[in-house]
């Protein structure tokens, strides 16, 4: 590929929302034909740096060119005029209308003062037929898959002419096949002298079609690289923003002690998932975890983690697979079954899906053990008081009363508040999915501690952190995740951050 | 284009209102002599000329996503201002109908621009719409005013011959021209596929690129100016205007609208489907008549029932979408490489 001008360059992007700094003096440069993959964990700036592109945010400071001159797209609408447009993973099309009026909407050919369909038909199945589509554009667009109606988006796109085309995410709902019907596309796409940006979370997906890749980390740029310079295991210790001969090796031997003690006394087997799978979720996977163990899921963000624990605690109807609680066969299709099964669960989400901030500390922490003994068994305010105290004591929850409103809590406390919601049904499973994110150091320690109390006091724990050197400190056992799969088992001498990092690279 | 329009599942819903419709009239022909009549079919045009005005507008309104409650007022509106101009102003009917019909449209343009700018919920604020024009009626007469004005007199009585001696009101035929005119706009024009991609998706529209703006105020102004019109060709018919006139027309015009497979929750529905849910309404009513012993209140009682059994099927259709969903998930790959 010639090193001529880039037909786009960001230079020195600078975004500050209130008390974050999303991008500090990023630079990107993208080149006519090819693909350019952006890389970074959470909150690495992906998102924010195609908002400022696409017009929905505006850049503080550093400039935008586009072939040489500088533009500053104020909407979506704007930079799509100027030849930018985005593909987002939720299609922005109309279920409702036909695939041709979905790819001619608001250009629709007209002839004697009316819209043409004849010729929209005919024109619509020309442009499909150049992506190698053949399909009946004059039904629904909602009548076909995600994958078909991504490339009606694209179709759509294509016509009203692009310099260059976003792909954000474009195959996390596609299963094998589609993914590769797509990336067929995006090479003709790119032979045809397109300049792509690339944005997904599979890694080998960003080796199988990227020529060019630029790493992000915490709002900052860490460099671009053509994709065959540089190994995945690098773009890994990138991508977290540590190189692989900074971690210690050294193991903890107190959990490691843990682990054996475990496995010697033929622990009691709590949860044994067998081939569970969800189709464009996650792929079939078994699970086993036992009595007194905190078993860690490591993987890197939109690997599947998540994925794995909605299918288990019935989030997510799975559609394959069984789940045994304690040996017996547990039909888990809803979280109160799972509930009832004996599990807990603490969502990623504090927010949105945890804690209920205009209620009391008391009445987000009595929640789930009301549920569960359903409305007719109300619990008296005397006995909820009693539990709530008990829990804010043995959590140190910092409240001034169990009173007080769980909005005026910090993060961490919020976060004891909804383990202590889970701890009151006394569940013999607890899910934690990222129980330590956005708390500060102290906090961290306190929850981590507190889960491995948890678990010496039997309970069977399944641990999910983005920060591997987390999972490693808390886990007996840990499952590796990759690509919206398991991938391996990692336990003994094998827990620590760099083996984890070896897996994912190495894998396929 | 014919064979598709009758095959598409999309069209299921309508094809169920035309059967209901057969089978209404057909068991009225077989239950009641001089039921079955050429006349009494056009009848029904002539009977509900006005609700089916109301009913375009409505129709392009509630496939856009939104709902307009005005419309029973302000036909009743625009009949007292008819009534009060032709009568006790003296005005020509030839400046009374445009000033209505500028009248009636600038309200619902008002309507509009208060949804679309402060992004206020249709329903309360077509709501207070209805409560205004209500209030307005009175402000023009507390009473009944009648119309002796020749040209209106004329409307309200000619006949105009369709097949043999069988006829149509001026009125009914102004309605089938509003229902044609609408069914052009709705499927060859730019507006009118707008508001069929805002009722789908609004999001995507503005991303689209399309005037969703411009488009969803102009929806309440075509509403606004339907209700005008309607109100006119009510006063032809009744040749009064009254204050309580049209009182719950917005609700039997959204009856009619559901029942003619225009789903609420915007996107999908046409014309046709909405002049056959009209006929079904009005036959309702004449078999009714019919029968002669239950009185008319049963009218809401089947409408009632029917718009309960309406919003189920139109479910029932989507989940049976949502199974061929699958389905061509499973063809279009292999179909796609045929094409290679």
């Amino acid at each position: 590929m010639p090193e001529e001008m880039p037909v786009l360059s960001m230079k020195r992007i600078t975004k500050v929302f209130p008390g974050v700094k999303a991008l500090s003096a990023v630079d990107f440069r993208l080149f006519k034909g090819e693909v350019h993959a952006i890389m970074g964990q959470n909150g690495a700036g992906k998102s924010t740096l195609i908002k400022v592109l696409t017009g929905v945010h505006e850049q503080d400071s550093g400039e935008i060119l586009l072939e040489g001159k500088p533009i500053r797209p104020d909407s979506p609408l704007a930079a799509q005029k100027l030849g930018i447009s985005t593909v987002y993973q939720e299609i922005n099309l109309c279920p409702n209308l036909s695939v041709a009026e979905n790819i001619f909407a608001g250009r629709q050919p007209t002839r004697f003062g009316g819209i043409d369909w004849k010729e929209m038909t005919r024109r619509s199945e020309e442009l499909l037929k150049r992506l190698n589509l053949v399909i009946d554009v004059t039904q629904i667009l909602s009548s076909y898959s995600i994958a078909i109606q991504q490339l009606v988006a694209i179709a759509r796109v294509l016509d009203i002419s692009s310099k260059i085309l976003i792909l954000d995410e474009p195959t996390s709902s596609l299963d094998e096949t589609e993914v590769e019907q797509l990336f067929k596309v995006i090479r003709f796409l790119r032979d045809e002298g397109l300049a792509i940006i690339f944005i997904t979370h599979f890694l080998d997906q960003t080796y199988q079609i990227s020529d060019r890749i630029t790493v992000l980390k915490n709002g900052e740029f860490v460099g671009e690289f053509r994709t065959e310079m540089l190994p995945k295991l690098d773009l890994i210790a990138k991508m977290l923003g540590k190189e692989l001969s900074e971690f210690s090796y050294a193991a903890d031997n107190d959990q490691r002690k843990r682990a054996f003690a475990i496995a010697g006394k033929d622990a009691k087997n709590v949860l044994n998932v067998k081939d569970l799978g969800l189709r464009g979720s996650i792929a079939p996977f078994d699970l086993n975890l036992n009595e007194g163990e905190v078993l860690g899921l490591a993987g890197l963000l939109g690997s599947g983690r998540t994925e794995m624990a909605r299918l288990i605690f019935g989030i997510d109807g799975a559609n394959q697979g069984e789940i045994q609680v304690k040996g017996k066969k547990a039909a888990i299709n809803s979280p109160r079954s799972a509930m009832m099964a004996g599990m807990g669960f603490c969502s990623e989400d504090r927010k949105s899906e945890g804690v209920f901030a205009d209620l009391t500390v008391r009445e987000n922490i009595i929640l789930a053990l009301q549920a569960r003994n359903g409305v007719f068994k109300y619990i008296t305010t005397r006995k909820q008081l009693e539990i709530a105290d008990e829990m804010i004591k043995s959590l140190a929850i910092m409240t001034p009363s169990a009173n007080n409103r769980a909005s005026q809590l910090s993060g961490g406390n919020q976060q004891k508040v909804m383990l202590a919601r889970w701890l009151a049904t006394s569940p013999i499973i607890l899910i934690l999915d990222e129980p330590t994110r956005g708390i500060d150091v102290g906090a961290k320690l306190e929850i981590m501690e507190l889960i491995l109390n948890l678990s010496r006091q039997g309970m069977g724990v399944m641990f999910i952190s983005s920060e591997f050197e987390e999972v490693v400190r808390c886990s007996s056992r840990i499952a590796v995740l990759k690509d919206k799969a398991k991938i391996a088992e990692l336990n003994g001498e094998d827990m620590n951050e760099s083996s984890i990092m070896r897996t994912i690279a190495g894998g396929n | 284009m014919s064979r598709k329009l009758f095959a598409s599942s999309r069209n299921l819903p309508i094809l169920v209102t035309l059967g209901l419709f057969i089978v209404m009239f057909g068991l009225g022909s077989i239950a009641f002599p001089g039921f079955f009549s050429i006349q009494n079919f056009l009848n029904l045009f002539i009977d509900n000329s006005y609700l089916l005005i109301l009913a375009v507008g409505m129709t392009f309104v509630i496939i856009s996503g939104g709902i307009d409650l005005s419309v029973g007022s302000m036909l009743a509106l625009s009949g007292m201002v008819s009534a009060s101009l032709l009568e006790k102003a003296h005005m020509s009917p030839l400046f009374v109908i445009p000033i209505v019909l500028l009248m009636g449209t600038a309200l619902g343009l008002f309507m509009g621009y208060l949804i679309q700018a402060f992004d206020l919920p249709p329903f309360i604020i077509t709501l207070a719409g209805l409560y205004l024009a209500r209030g307005l009626c009175y402000v023009v007469s507390l009473f009944t005013i009648s119309v002796k004005n020749n040209f209106f007199q004329a409307a309200a009585h000619a006949q105009v011959n369709i097949i043999g001696t069988n006829f149509l009101s001026p009125g009914a035929l102004i309605a089938i021209g509003v229902v044609l005119i609408g069914f052009f706009v709705s499927r060859y024009t730019k507006f009118g596929r707008t508001v069929y991609a805002i009722g789908g998706s609004e999001q995507s529209a503005l991303l689209m690129g399309l005037p969703v703006a411009r488009t969803k105020i102009a929806t309440y102004a075509l509403s606004g100016f339907c209700s005008a019109l309607g109100g006119i060709v009510f006063t032809f018919y009744t040749l009064s205007g009254y204050g309580l006139n049209g009182k719950g027309m917005e609700l039997d015009t959204i009856a009619a609208v559901v029942i003619g497979g225009t789903l609420l929750t915007g996107g999908v529905g046409n014309l046709f489907g909405t002049l056959l849910g009209v006929l079904v309404y009005g036959i309702i009513q004449v078999l009714i008549v019919f029968q002669g012993t239950l009185n008319s209140w049963w009218t809401r009682i089947v409408i009632g029932f029917l718009v309960f059994v309406f919003c189920v099927l139109q479910r029932l259709f989507e989940a049976r979408k949502g199974a061929t969903l699958g389905r061509n998930t499973a063809r279009e790959p292999a179909k796609a490489a045929a094409g290679r």
